[in-house]
């Protein structure tokens, strides 16, 4: 959980975003034939980023594992799909704000009712949440059932009869998703380093130290997941936007455990770890499939390979490469409550109270 | 990716001597040069339950390519294939990876009906001629129908219509009818609901089962608690193996099932004593007494080593709809509105027995009536002749 | 509503209750024992299903053919344990979740390739070929009690060998703290591989044994699995007693919905399961 993360580490972050900044124009050349899928791929993927992100929150933060979040993601694009009129397109001031308060709403409620439990009656809990919202959109025909419903226009970005943004240009909505994703981390880095998100943090670490110190950890668990639906919501908004089509698929616990999958083979707790997950996974998914019929084959040994050999994710090995000296980096990220005995090192590095502690290779912010 | 795979090497050898025969005519409206490629996008299941489908869709479209000299209006084809995986939220990205990341000039597919309605979304923008060879959906040839959509499949009310008639004639007045709670099977039930009304029947009671659960105990003694007439049902593959055989084993064979043909298709083997007598209406039977059904199954069965069924003759017409238009065009894809005009005034000679497209782009078609009989499918007869969906909603029809 | 039909649902949802417990019986041990969330436990059930179907084609006897997949089964999985789950004990859990993500994968893969995409169908072995007369119009097949009795059989061998015999007792204290029980001198490597094996071969067992009431079909692995869950987490994990009883209020609760309030059919399994946890948030049993 590195939130102050080494220069080198920042630096080939940038370089990775400026290169996607830049894909619009370098891919051109690149990939001539399917540049116009690839934008959209991207897009997509981008997507599904900020929904990794915002789990990233509750599972790798906020030690809160949710195999329902892909309802919250889902029940942001059925609230475009039910406000938007059939032949002309919604004014983005309304129905924005509507799905986003819907799904602030939502996990609201579910997140108050969720958080009583823990490990993993959570994971069921949040499951159980997740596929009633999936059967609510599936079994109701005003919602178009198990086909989905289509948003025929997209909304529109207006501002005193001015378009601002249209959204039916490809390279407009990329730049789009991908504003809205940096926008996204930077709003989770600075919620995670304020003194709210230290206390997060804390409690994904040792929620009963956090409670002896005064804090009531039900309260901050209740925003984490409250911010964490929200934002899902708004990664919902942007997908149904993206095809104009929304189906329960979107809500369904494949989708959550796809997402899941992609915050733990990213590096939980980073933030950009599940934004490289998203990224490795859809499209190492996407070249699996364009070379061979059994794309499953190497995608499961790719899971696995990865799970083996970085214990971290991917963004610990990032981190590894970029912070020197490396043997500081490797500390064991286990937060497992069984096991830790015989391992005096770690658990000597662990004895200062610091909350962050314990958990990867924390190098805990100023306060 | 390879997709000579599947055929036998002899067969692709010899679809290349009829192809080397063919190309002998020159094309008049095609300039020398333009060779390209005609890209034909399969957008099918390969992975989980309906792989099988997908699978046999693939084969009968290249059986039928092959048959025809391995052209499509005189130029080489090459297939790209995207497994939808039967996930309707990818149904868009998926389309688009064929529409747009592969530039393919024709989409066929899909087995899932939300993904065809997510495909359905896409094509409607990009106007690229899809053809769906499966996903009965009533949609997308209905309210959302297009120019450049096509079905050589079936609606999920065409299928299930002309049951009601046959239950009335069979002296069945009270029927239950049971379905997984989707579009699919709402559809099917209500098209039943409607021929069998209107024939003076009576649906007791309709039950729906979530989907995907196929624990149907509850329900099975609900209907023998109600003892009606007959039972019409609409499930297919997994789920039709295990609603038959239940319903068998919970000796309920005394009141007559009924429903879509998909009810055994393809699972009848598996079904075994179970199956005997249950009743089904659909566009296909694998025992029709033609020389059409008769080469294609011999065709398909050396191509490919086992039983064509009725996904293999979808995926077989979905080629020959592409051979006729693109032979009427010869060849040049951008000539669409003659492309698509051609493809609407197809006649195709399909194992299934002729048939042709309505102006909602849907076929018109016989629906068979059939009876499992000694483990063996036997046709009774036509159900319905030349059956078009209504294409309720749709302004083209 | 008569009140024989009342009771046929009951029996109906006990047996459906008891078939639930037989799917989720292998992952009590893994996850309510070992602590491990076994994804691929589906997976394992999907691998009975084909073997059982596949080797009942060559043998010609169901009996053999599920004899002889549950030493396969046992043998994949006490493989898979020594060679990928053992490296994970000391991390995360959510790296073991990932693990057998994979494996699920891998698993859907290899049954394509070796099996094919087609739908099948085991016959019923000619000794159940027969079925008790409930009402008029229904009969209960003899397979299905048959198996409810294995199911039965099951449970309480499984809480016998857990809670009276020397092997539970090991399990048990390994599983709440291993380092211990090595520092006792009793091989935990081994008996956690066991375990797992025998968590795969119940599996397998129940996969194997369904087939001839089910349809041996892609993707089968996946619909159960989040089921196996439910039937472990509502009673309280690591607890067979917890298990057995969270199958059958799962079982009734699943037949009682599809027939009372069938609108909201779909909600019930799920809806049961939240109301259990926000009731007691550790299961009904912890």
């Amino acid at each position: 959980m590195t939130f102050t993360m080494s220069r080198r580490l920042a630096i080939l972050l940038l370089v990775l975003l400026a290169a996607l900044a830049l894909f619009p124009l370098w891919g051109k050349l690149a990939f001539a034939a399917k540049f116009p899928f690839l934008m959209q791929k991207l897009t997509g993927i981008m997507i599904l980023a900020i929904l990794a992100m915002s789990l990233d929150l509750l599972v790798g933060v906020a030690g809160l594992v949710s195999l329902g979040h892909a309802a919250f993601f889902g029940l942001g694009g059925y609230v475009l799909a039910m406000m938007s009129p059939q032949y002309e397109a919604a004014n983005l001031w309304l129905v924005l704000p509507c799905a986003l308060g819907v799904t602030a709403l939502a996990s609201l409620v579910v997140g108050f009712l969720s958080i009583r439990t823990s490990g993993i009656y959570f994971i069921m809990v949040t499951l159980a949440f997740g596929q009633m919202g999936y059967y609510f959109f599936n079994d109701s025909k005003a919602a178009g059932g198990s086909d989905g419903a289509f948003i025929y226009v997209k909304p529109a970005v207006e501002a005193f009869g001015v378009t601002l943004l249209d959204l039916d240009q490809k390279l407009t909505f990329f730049y789009v998703a991908l504003g809205t994703l940096v926008a996204v981390y930077a709003l989770l880095r600075l919620l995670l380093a304020s003194p709210f998100g230290r206390v997060v943090r804390a409690i994904g670490v040792n929620e009963y130290r956090v409670q002896g110190l005064g804090f009531n950890p039900m309260a901050y668990k209740l925003v984490a997941f409250t911010i964490a639906g929200t934002i899902a919501g708004l990664g919902g908004f942007l997908a149904a936007t993206q095809y104009g089509f929304v189906n329960p698929a979107m809500l369904g616990w494949h989708q959550s455990g796809h997402v899941l999958v992609m915050v733990i083979l990213g590096g939980m707790g980073t933030l950009f770890g599940p934004v490289l997950g998203a990224f490795i996974l859809e499209l190492a998914h996407f070249a699996f499939e364009s070379v061979t019929d059994h794309w499953l084959l190497p995608m499961g040994v790719m899971v696995i390979a990865i799970v083996l050999l970085l214990p971290k994710g991917v963004a610990g090995l990032l981190i590894q490469w970029t912070t020197l000296p490396p043997p500081q980096a490797g500390e064991g990220g286990e937060r497992s409550e069984t096991g830790e005995g015989p391992h005096p090192p770690t658990a000597a590095r662990r004895v200062p109270p610091s909350p962050a502690s314990g958990r990867g290779e924390v190098k805990e912010a100023p306060p | 990716m390879d997709f000579a795979k599947g055929l036998p090497r002899r067969s692709i050898l010899q679809a290349g001597l009829v192809a080397a025969g063919a190309s002998a005519f020159v094309p008049t409206r095609f300039a020398i040069g333009n060779t390209a490629k005609v890209k034909v996008g399969f957008l099918l299941p390969y992975t989980g339950t309906y792989a099988g489908l997908g699978e046999a869709i693939t084969n009968g479209f290249k059986l039928a390519i092959e048959e025809r000299g391995g052209k499509l209006g005189g130029r080489d084809i090459q297939f790209v294939a995207v497994d939808d995986e039967s996930n309707p939220a990818k149904g868009p990205e998926n389309t688009s990876k064929l529409v747009s990341g592969e530039n393919v000039d024709f989409v066929v597919g899909p087995v899932h009906s939300g993904v065809a309605l997510g495909m359905v979304k896409v094509v409607r923008e990009t106007g690229t001629i899809a053809v769906i060879a499966n996903a009965g959906a009533g949609a997308a040839t209905g309210p959302l129908c297009a120019p450049n959509i096509f079905r050589t499949s079936f609606t999920n009310w065409q299928t299930a219509y002309p049951m009601g008639k046959v239950a009335v004639e069979r002296g069945l007045k009270n029927v239950v009818t049971i379905s997984w709670k989707y579009a699919a099977g709402e559809e099917a039930l209500s098209g039943f609901e409607a021929g069998f009304t209107k024939a003076g029947g009576k649906v007791v009671k309709q039950i729906l089962v979530p989907f995907p659960s196929d624990e149907f105990q509850a329900n099975l003694t609900e209907i023998a608690a109600l003892k009606p007439d007959g039972v019409f049902t609409f499930f297919a593959g997994a789920g039709a193996l295990k609603f038959v055989k239940d319903y068998a084993a919970a000796g309920l064979k005394s009141i007559p099932l009924m429903g879509p043909g998909f009810l055994t298709d393809g699972v009848l083997k598996a079904q075994g004593e179970a199956a005997e007598g249950v009743l089904t209406t659909l566009h296909y039977a694998d025992a029709l007494d033609t020389p059409e059904n008769k080469s294609f199954r011999a065709a398909y069965a050396k191509a490919f080593g086992k039983e064509a069924d009725v996904y293999a003759v979808q995926g077989y017409d979905s080629a020959q709809l592409l051979v006729q238009g693109m032979a009427a065009v010869k060849g040049d894809t951008s000539a669409k509105p003659a492309l698509i005009e051609a493809m609407e005034k197809s006649v195709i000679k399909s194992p299934r027995g002729t048939f042709t497209l309505s102006k909602a782009h849907n076929p018109v078609q016989d629906i068979y009536l059939r009876q499992v009989k000694g483990g063996q499918e036997i046709v009774l007869g036509v159900a319905e002749k030349g059956l078009a969906d209504p294409a309720t909603g749709c302004k083209m029809a | 509503m008569d009140i024989w039909f009342f009771l046929i649902q009951v029996l109906n949802g006990v047996q459906y209750g008891l078939l639930l417990f037989l799917v989720a019986s292998g992952l009590t041990l893994i996850f309510g024992i070992m602590g491990i969330i076994n994804l691929a436990h589906g997976a394992f059930y999907m691998l009975g299903a084909y073997l059982a179907w596949w080797l009942a084609g060559l043998t010609g006897s169901l009996a053999a053919a599920v004899l002889l997949s549950l030493p396969l089964a046992a043998g994949i999985g006490y493989v898979i344990e020594a060679l990928l789950v053992r490296v994970l004990y000391k991390r995360d859990h959510l790296d073991q979740v990932l693990l057998t993500y994979g494996l699920i994968l891998i698993f859907n893969e290899a049954q394509r390739i070796f099996w094919g995409n087609d739908v099948h169908g085991v016959t019923m072995p000619a000794a159940f070929n027969w079925s008790i007369k409930l009402t008029e119009a229904q009969s209960y097949p003899s397979y299905r009690l048959f198996l409810s009795a294995v199911c039965a059989a099951l449970a309480v061998a499984m809480y016998v060998v857990i809670a009276r015999t020397r092997f539970g007792m090991w399990v048990r204290a390994g599983a709440s703290n291993r380092d211990m029980v090595a520092a006792l001198g009793i091989n935990v490597k081994l008996l956690f591989g066991v375990v797992f094996a025998v968590g795969a071969a119940l599996a397998g067992l129940a996969g194997a044994l369904s087939t001839p009431i089910t349809s041996v079909a892609p993707g089968m692995g996946d619909t159960v699995l989040i089921l196996c869950f439910v039937v472990v987490v509502i009673g309280g994990v690591g607890s067979v007693k917890g298990a057995f009883l969270g199958a059958m209020l799962i079982g009734l609760a699943d037949t009682f919905g599809k027939v009372f309030v069938p609108d909201y059919a779909s909600f019930t399994v799920y809806g049961v399961m939240a109301a259990v946890l926000l009731w007691k948030p550790r299961g009904l049993f912890a």
